[in-house]
């Protein structure tokens, strides 16, 4: 089977009931997305399925039928998307395993809502757990790339 | 290993009695390890010490032999070396190094006796400097106890300044010139007067051939150019890109993936298995029984990680009883027996506090019951490791705090030197204490062994990482005061109930070492305060619960600070006085506490009234070297309790960095928090009956406060940074509910009593 994945077609094996998650990481290769649970209560394997943030640990390849972004996806060392500019610019990550996912929410987040307000925040990303308590400088972060300056 | 042996029959991790082995170890001690950067070095590469490499090619890579967890440990070491090797801490490649005796960690050792930090005498003194040396011979090679840049800050100094000598030297020897007469800019040595100017990475093969100086000189305070200012951190462009490996990321050639199922009752095994259910499912291919001291049960070893999970979720397993208190009921039960036991140790007994009780009229006194429960680490990234027994060479990538430990443990499963098991340690996803814990590799180790040579990497499921970890220990304390009105405490007595963290490690880590003594973990955060009361008595009651319990961040001062100062702030209201001015009284020797009381009340505006619906709390406690006050706003709002403010300051006495020391701090005060909020590990049936973030949470982004923390730098010694954040926020948080509503929180989690938005 293969995959939209960053714009490629890309091979995701034969298990139509294997979670994304693990086909992404096992099988693509691609090993930004994260596992943290399994099942769907951390956030730590957020990826974009046509621009909505999913959790790949939920979702079966076999359901998969739009195009995936992973935080391969967004933007490289060399060439940062603006959501992870200002994640570098308020250094945000402590131990970072939860950051790919969050990164990807909040670039879900400032699609849906370029302003977004402390209470949007809140609320769209209560979904995604850091257990190193980077909330504040997550909230900063986003409000940077909104353009809203340093928080 | 003989020193291994000479160690294991003298040391006793964190008890009284580590003298014995001083002398012994003399010898051991006084000879330097080897620098394990010699034999693996690169075309071109010359190593100045255990810490420093430089390449011809102006690579210079700097060994931070720490686990990078999040705390900014690569950073701020790093920095030792670039502020004395004189070179931007941007050109510095960072790597965690090999596990090696050469990198142990004398600091955490020291803070392991029973003495306060701030007990200077002469016993202390010398307990402290004798287990320095202890350590050494141990090579504990650990990352915790808040300790990594309280121990660096020396020793990469130095490496950074005894490699800079040694480069100049080099040049001065090429230019014939007068070493005295060079300087260092950049990573060039400078010779001012001819104008000459050579780049480190020309000179290094000829420096890194120069004995080490015999004498160094260090940068005065005032020339620092990195240190004390805030650094880019340089872990984050691989962590915001997802470039960043970790454990879980580890690939290598041909590599199997695996998982485990190990007994849900701690100690029990298998009474009968059967796999053929798990065969069938594609993808997987063997299925292993591991026995280890750490745990019973199997692993699966498939061809990619969800066959493997698949494979161990179809065993059919019957597992033996548990042999200990099957319940929270009857544990709770056992540590309150325990309680009307003697005490195992008294770490603090000043005055008499039988002769202070026994005139005090019954209006005078003041008794209350907390407890705590067993918690969970549960780390954002699940334990994993990957193993490789491939031609009598062991190696294990894992994301761990203790790499000579691993070493140690693992040689014997395969039958070799500690030495010759090779430990790479990745970046962590997450460890507060959990991942010095050497189960995970252990079980990799084991499944590894029957895989032809094969790599697998064995990770765990979420599941699996809740029901078996080495819990933070669940706990009954019974507090008595007499209390004068007007005035505070006459007398405090405190009796704490816990299972031993160090004897639980030791038996599943090293059986051969018995524990012995007390173990100060226990009551630290009741018995080390700085506080002066007439009377004060505070004792432990160890109590073997049979669950495995470990280091969580701040250990013993998770709970003690909650019990502390939780009944500090009960005394403060019977007693009719203002808790901060309570505590101003009774710390008034301790000039750093009452900085840091007074530095928070101002923050704060203390004294206040925060309107209807919501209350203030403080609280204080010294921990890892940090003396830390903090005061917590609440407000019963329409959707529930919220936690709206923290205000904190820390006294650390010198900030390396104070951007990742501000942020280690706000880390501490929300684990903290998420600990207050609803988290408890319960048991039925000898079973943890939680399994996920479902049941067990922690503190998600619209319930976190707002928090500001200030640093203040007076104290003479520095303090550590990762854990001292967490204690007082659990006791600030349930005094301030106190105010707000009247309720005094005396177990937690809060949530059970109160709700919470």
């Amino acid at each position: 089977m293969q995959i939209n994945v960053n714009g490629q077609m890309t091979e995701i094996g034969d298990d139509p009931q294997m979670p994304l998650l693990w086909a992404l990481r096992d099988i693509a290769g691609l090993k930004g997305t994260k596992f943290g649970c399994g099942v769907a209560a951390c956030g730590a394997c957020t990826v974009l399925l046509d621009g909505q943030p999913v959790r790949s640990c939920q979702t079966l390849v076999g359901d998969v039928t739009g195009a995936i972004t992973t935080i391969e996806g967004i933007g490289s060392p060399e060439n940062l998307n603006k959501v992870q500019q200002a994640w570098l610019d308020e250094q945000v990550p402590q131990c970072g395993y939860c950051q790919s996912g969050q990164i990807l929410a909040a670039v879900a987040l400032l699609e849906q809502t370029p302003q977004p307000s402390d209470a949007d925040i809140d609320d769209f990303m209560s979904g995604n757990l850091c257990r190193c308590g980077t909330y504040p400088r997550i909230k900063a972060a986003i409000k940077r790339a909104a353009g809203q300056g340093a928080a | 290993m003989g020193i291994a042996k000479i160690a294991r029959r003298t040391f006793l991790i964190g008890a009284a009695a580590i003298a014995g082995g001083i002398a012994v170890g003399t010898y051991f001690v006084r000879k330097p390890w080897d620098n394990p950067l010699e034999k693996d070095l690169a075309q071109g590469e010359a190593t100045f010490n255990p810490f420093i490499k430089i390449a011809s090619d102006e690579t210079i890579t700097v060994i931070v032999p720490r686990a990078e967890m999040g705390q900014g440990v690569q950073t701020t070491l790093a920095a030792f070396v670039a502020e004395e090797l004189d070179v931007p801490l941007g050109k510095l490649t960072i790597e965690h190094g090999p596990g090696s005796f050469a990198y142990f960690n004398s600091a955490m050792l020291e803070d392991g006796g029973p003495f306060p930090f701030f007990d200077e005498s002469f016993i202390a003194e010398t307990m402290r400097s004798a287990s320095g040396p202890l350590s050494k011979m141990l090579g504990l090679q650990v990352t915790g106890g808040s300790s990594s840049t309280r121990d660096a800050f020396e020793k990469m100094r130095q490496a950074g300044a005894a490699a800079r000598q040694m480069l100049i030297a080099a040049a001065a020897a090429r230019w014939n010139v007068n070493a005295q007469s060079l300087s260092t800019a950049d990573g060039f040595v400078v010779d001012a007067a001819s104008g000459n100017k050579a780049s480190y990475g020309s000179l290094a093969a000829e420096a890194g051939k120069l004995p080490a100086p015999g004498s160094l000189v260090l940068k005065d305070k005032a020339e620092w150019k990195i240190l004390g200012k805030s650094q880019p951190r340089t872990d984050l462009l691989a962590k915001v890109t997802g470039t960043a490996q970790f454990g879980i990321d580890v690939d290598l050639p041909d590599m199997l993936s695996g998982t485990v199922r190990m007994s849900p009752r701690f100690g029990a095994k298998a009474k009968s298995m059967n796999d053929a259910e798990a065969l069938k499912i594609k993808g997987v291919l063997k299925v292993v029984p591991i026995n280890a001291p750490a745990g019973s049960g199997f692993g699966v070893i498939a061809q990619n990680t969800w066959a493997a999970f698949q494979g161990a979720e179809a065993l059919v397993i019957e597992w033996e009883d548990a042999a200990y208190p099957a319940s929270s009921q009857a544990q709770t039960d056992a540590l309150r027996g325990q309680l009307s036991k003697p005490a195992d140790f008294t770490l603090r007994n000043d005055g008499d506090v039988t002769v202070a009780f026994a005139d005090a009229p019954r209006e005078e006194v003041l008794e209350a019951e907390y407890s705590v429960p067993f918690l969970a680490h549960a780390c954002m990234e699940p334990m994993n490791a990957t193993a490789r027994w491939k031609d009598g060479v062991l190696d294990i990538w894992a994301p761990n705090q203790g790499p000579a430990i691993l070493q140690m443990v693992a040689a014997p499963l395969v039958g070799v030197e500690a030495a010759d098991v090779r430990v790479h340690t990745t970046f962590l996803g997450g460890g507060f204490g959990r991942r010095a814990e050497a189960d995970f590799p252990t079980y990799a180790v084991e499944m590894a062994k029957v895989a032809d040579g094969i790599p697998v990497k064995v990770v765990w499921t979420r599941e699996e990482d809740m029901r078996h970890d080495a819990y933070r220990p669940a706990a009954v304390a019974k507090m008595k005061a007499r209390v004068r009105k007007g005035e505070g405490p006459v007398a405090v007595d405190i009796a704490v109930a816990a299972p031993s963290v160090i004897a639980s490690v030791l038996k599943r880590t090293f059986p051969s070492i018995s524990p012995m003594g007390p173990d100060k973990t226990l009551t630290e955060g009741s018995h080390d305060q700085p506080l002066t009361i007439a009377n004060y008595r505070v004792a432990g009651h160890k109590t073997d619960l049979g669950i495995p319990v470990g280091f969580w961040r701040s250990v013993g001062n998770s709970y003690n600070g909650f019990f502390h100062e939780c009944f500090l702030d009960e005394i403060a209201t019977a007693s009719g006085v203002d808790p901060l001015e309570m505590r101003l009284k009774l710390m008034a020797q301790y000039p750093a506490a009452t900085g840091a009381l007074k530095k928070v009340a101002e923050m704060s505006g203390w004294g206040r009234d925060p309107g209807p619906g919501r209350g203030l709390g403080i609280a204080h406690t010294l921990s890892f070297g940090a003396w830390v006050a903090e005061v917590a706003q609440v407000h019963v709002s329409p959707e529930g309790l919220r936690i709206e403010n923290i205000w904190c300051a820390i006294e650390i006495g010198q900030a390396m960095d104070p951007g990742i020391v501000k942020a280690q701090t706000m880390s501490g005060i929300v684990f903290g928090l998420s600990s207050a909020l609803g988290q408890e590990i319960t048991f039925a049936n000898g079973e943890v009956e939680q399994s996920n973030f479902t049941d067990f949470d922690a503190m998600r982004m619209s319930q976190c406060p707002r928090i500001e923390v200030e640093i203040l730098e007076t104290f003479h010694k520095m303090g550590g940074a990762g854990e001292p954040g967490t204690p007082p926020s659990i006791p600030a948080v349930a005094n301030a509910i106190f105010k707000a509503t009247g309720k005094r929180l005396r177990s937690m989690p809060f949530g059970k009593e109160v709700d919470f938005a």
